[in-house]
């Protein structure tokens, strides 16, 4: 297949349906991911294609869309299921961490958990409450897990197609902002691994870290301190569980200066464990404390609001002037 | 708004009648019975599948081992050898007589108590224990027996089972998944999102719900304000209730939902009326709530007694039989004794091992810096 230009929702269809031909025991499983098609068309016609069997409209139950999915993978399936939003992960909470997490550990070994649950995640696409949520940090928090979020539709296709490949249980972060951009996808190149932070800007001053939602907003934010005469390097985590630090040291250890980015609360959040890791490893590189742009440390905002909630161009420039200040 | 008419009072009982309509004017059925308490059979033998020698032996023996090994369980955690252990006690029916009408292919999700159902199953009674001694989060390898590893996340394991089923059905495989929960489970939103993804996949899953009449203090009745097995028709599969002390009933009832499903009708629920005549687990007293009238009464219907007394009865075992048996848990139990007094503890990094199938950077870092600290209590070079 040549290399196309779609959007990454259609990135996110197209490696789904490559996972499914690939392999028929995957599993497509979610609420109207059917008929419908996902209420983001990122299952679009997948189940015309490959039938109800394999592309299944579940109840509206979310504990019960992960339990299966635990059951169907002991019976050697490999369930990629879909909750339909953020703020609707929490009744699945529970499988997720006591069960899918723990059941590779618990039996030495034996019974593999190779589950991926997509999760459409993030702000700024002025939704009702609870449709708006990044809780990345929950899942990143719990052993067993990996967690991992594409920013690119690049991205969003390979990293979906290893995530489905994984034998670990991988919780897939969709940035559901960014579902309608555009770029190049091509099914012939050779990706990077799946825990791998990349640099997507070269820069010498600064860098910046984000991941899913927040790159672009990062790469704007580099361009735009170009303009002030500051190189700013970039970075796209990519991963959360793991990070990639061997990356994000190297970036600092040239920079001497760290600026992560995320929508999700500061408090307790991602750039929490990133500061404090980056503190421990480039302590004498840093000329200036590793700073976050986040959320508040209140519930996610009505829409009207969430402008003055989410990080903008405005507060990580502010943020990267503060850090270069010291 | 329209004046009353000469219709008006025709309309209400219409409507009555109409809401009627949906009570439900049913009996309370009597759970399915075959063995009386008193040993002697509700049925003509013939008419009682697989009713014989050998299945009436054989349900014998493995309630008595069942019980050798939760008295042993029990004996070694008041002596500090294990740190906790729930006994099965009072369910031993229930859990063999089901046991025994399964298939080897047939895959079990147990709850926390079902070690009568693990010694069915062929799990080593030593790997059942070694969860308990806290040597272990697992204990054996379910891909072997078919009996998957216990659940601690009450009723978390009944979606398990739903979805292992849906796999089967998909390989096109008769087997069946068997969940075995208790009437504390019952609550659980996790238990009833099972049924509904079980109902509309007509999934090849069997619920085997062992009341026991209480999730550690509460009675049953902070469960439910109606009998359990009416809750499957509301879902839309069937659902029965059965003795659960009388082993050859429990054995007959799931046989005939094994069928059932087997056969492709879908789900099928058996609620197995039983009693905990233990405690919740050895870290609970009973006595706190428990009125002692009601273990008496629990008493006089012992599982054991009653398969006992109808083999002695009927002549289909002798004497020789019981002692035999008798020898067998007596085994049992010293090789249960031996095996948890001399079991090792884990080496303490084993707790990095298997954390996830493919590694991770994060997990082996912190290995790697354990077994260095680790290492520095032994390491002459270090100060």
């Amino acid at each position: 297949m040549p290399a196309q230009t779609m959007t990454l929702a259609k990135a996110l269809n197209l490696s789904l349906r490559t996972a499914l031909e690939d392999d028929p025991d995957v599993l497509v499983m979610g609420e109207d991911v059917g008929r419908l098609g996902g209420v983001f068309r990122v299952t679009d016609g997948l189940q015309k294609d490959f039938g109800e069997d394999r592309v299944m409209d579940s109840p509206l139950a979310e504990s019960g869309i992960v339990g299966t999915a635990v059951g169907l993978a002991l019976g050697g399936h490999r369930p990629v299921v879909e909750i339909q939003f953020d703020g609707f992960v929490f009744p699945a909470y529970d499988q997720i961490v006591t069960q899918l997490a723990k059941l590779h550990a618990r039996s030495g070994g034996a019974l593999r958990m190779p589950v991926v649950v997509r999760i459409p995640y993030g702000g700024g696409i002025g939704a009702v409450e609870h449709h708006s949520e990044s809780p990345e940090a929950l899942f990143a928090h719990v052993p067993g897990l990996k967690v991992v979020s594409p920013a690119t539709p690049s991205d969003a296709y390979w990293m979906l197609g290893q995530a489905v490949r994984s034998d670990d249980p991988v919780i897939f972060f969709e940035p559901k902002r960014r579902y309608w951009d555009t770029g190049e996808v091509d099914p012939g190149a050779t990706p990077p691994p799946l825990h791998r932070a990349r640099v997507v800007r070269a820069g010498t001053d600064l860098t910046l870290a984000g991941y899913g939602p927040t790159v672009k907003l990062c790469r704007e934010a580099a361009e735009a301190a170009a303009e002030d005469g500051r190189s700013v390097e970039v970075l796209d985590l990519r991963s959360l569980s793991p990070v990639d630090f061997d990356t994000v040291q190297a970036s600092v250890e040239r920079t001497h200066r760290l600026v992560v980015v995320h929508e999700a609360p500061v408090f307790f959040g991602a750039g929490a464990e990133i500061a404090a890791r980056i503190t421990t490893r480039c302590f004498y590189a840093l000329e200036a404390p590793v700073l976050r742009v986040g959320g508040h440390h209140t519930p996610y905002p009505p829409a009207r609001l969430e402008g003055h909630y989410l990080p903008d161009l405005d507060r990580v420039l502010a943020a990267v002037d503060d850090s270069l200040a010291y | 708004m329209t004046a009353p008419t000469a219709d008006h009072a025709s309309g209400a009982t219409a409507l009555t009648d109409a809401l009627n309509a949906f009570a439900d004017h049913r009996p309370e059925p009597q759970a399915v019975q075959l063995l009386r308490p008193d040993g002697t059979l509700t049925l003509p033998p013939e008419h009682i599948p697989g009713y014989g020698s050998e299945l009436l032996r054989a349900l014998y023996r493995d309630m008595r081992m069942a019980r050798e090994l939760d008295t042993e369980a029990t004996a070694l955690q008041r002596q500090g050898e294990l740190g906790l252990w729930p006994p099965l006690l009072g369910q031993e029916a229930a859990q063999i007589g089901s046991a025994h009408a399964l298939r080897p292919d047939d895959h079990v999700f147990p709850s926390y108590r079902e070690h009568g159902v693990a010694w069915c199953r062929g799990v080593d009674p030593v790997d059942v224990v070694r969860l308990f001694r806290g040597v272990t989060n697992g204990g054996w390898d379910p891909r072997g027996s078919g009996f998957h590893l216990y659940t601690l996340v009450v009723g978390a394991h009944v979606l398990h089972a739903t979805g292992y089923a849906m796999s089967l059905a998909k390989r096109g495989s008769d087997a069946v998944a068997v969940a075995y929960f208790g009437d504390g489970a019952s609550s659980e939103g996790d238990v009833a999102e099972a049924f509904t993804f079980a109902a509309v996949h007509d999934a090849p899953v069997l619920f085997l719900c062992q009341n026991n009449q209480w999730a550690i203090s509460e009675p049953v009745t902070r469960q439910t304000s109606s009998p359990l097995y009416r809750r499957a028709q509301g879902f839309g599969f069937p659902g029965v209730r059965v003795d659960g002390n009388d082993a050859l009933a429990v054995h007959a009832v799931t046989r005939h939902a094994l069928d059932h499903i087997r056969g492709g009708g879908g789900p099928f629920f058996v609620e197995a009326f039983t009693y905990r005549m233990g405690a919740h687990t050895t870290s609970d007293d009973p006595t706190r709530y428990r009125p002692p009238a009601e273990l008496e009464q629990w008493r006089a219907r012992d599982p054991l007694a009653r398969l006992r007394a109808h083999l002695s009865a009927t002549g289909l075992a002798e004497p020789a039989f019981f002692e035999e048996t008798e020898e067998r848990a007596t085994e049992l139990a010293h090789r249960v004794r031996h095996a948890v007094r001399t079991m090792p503890d884990p080496a303490p990094a084993g707790v990095f091992d298997h954390v996830h199938a493919e590694g991770h950077a994060l997990v082996d870092e912190e290995r790697r810096r354990f077994e260095e600290y680790e290492r520095s209590f032994t390491d002459p070079e270090r100060p």
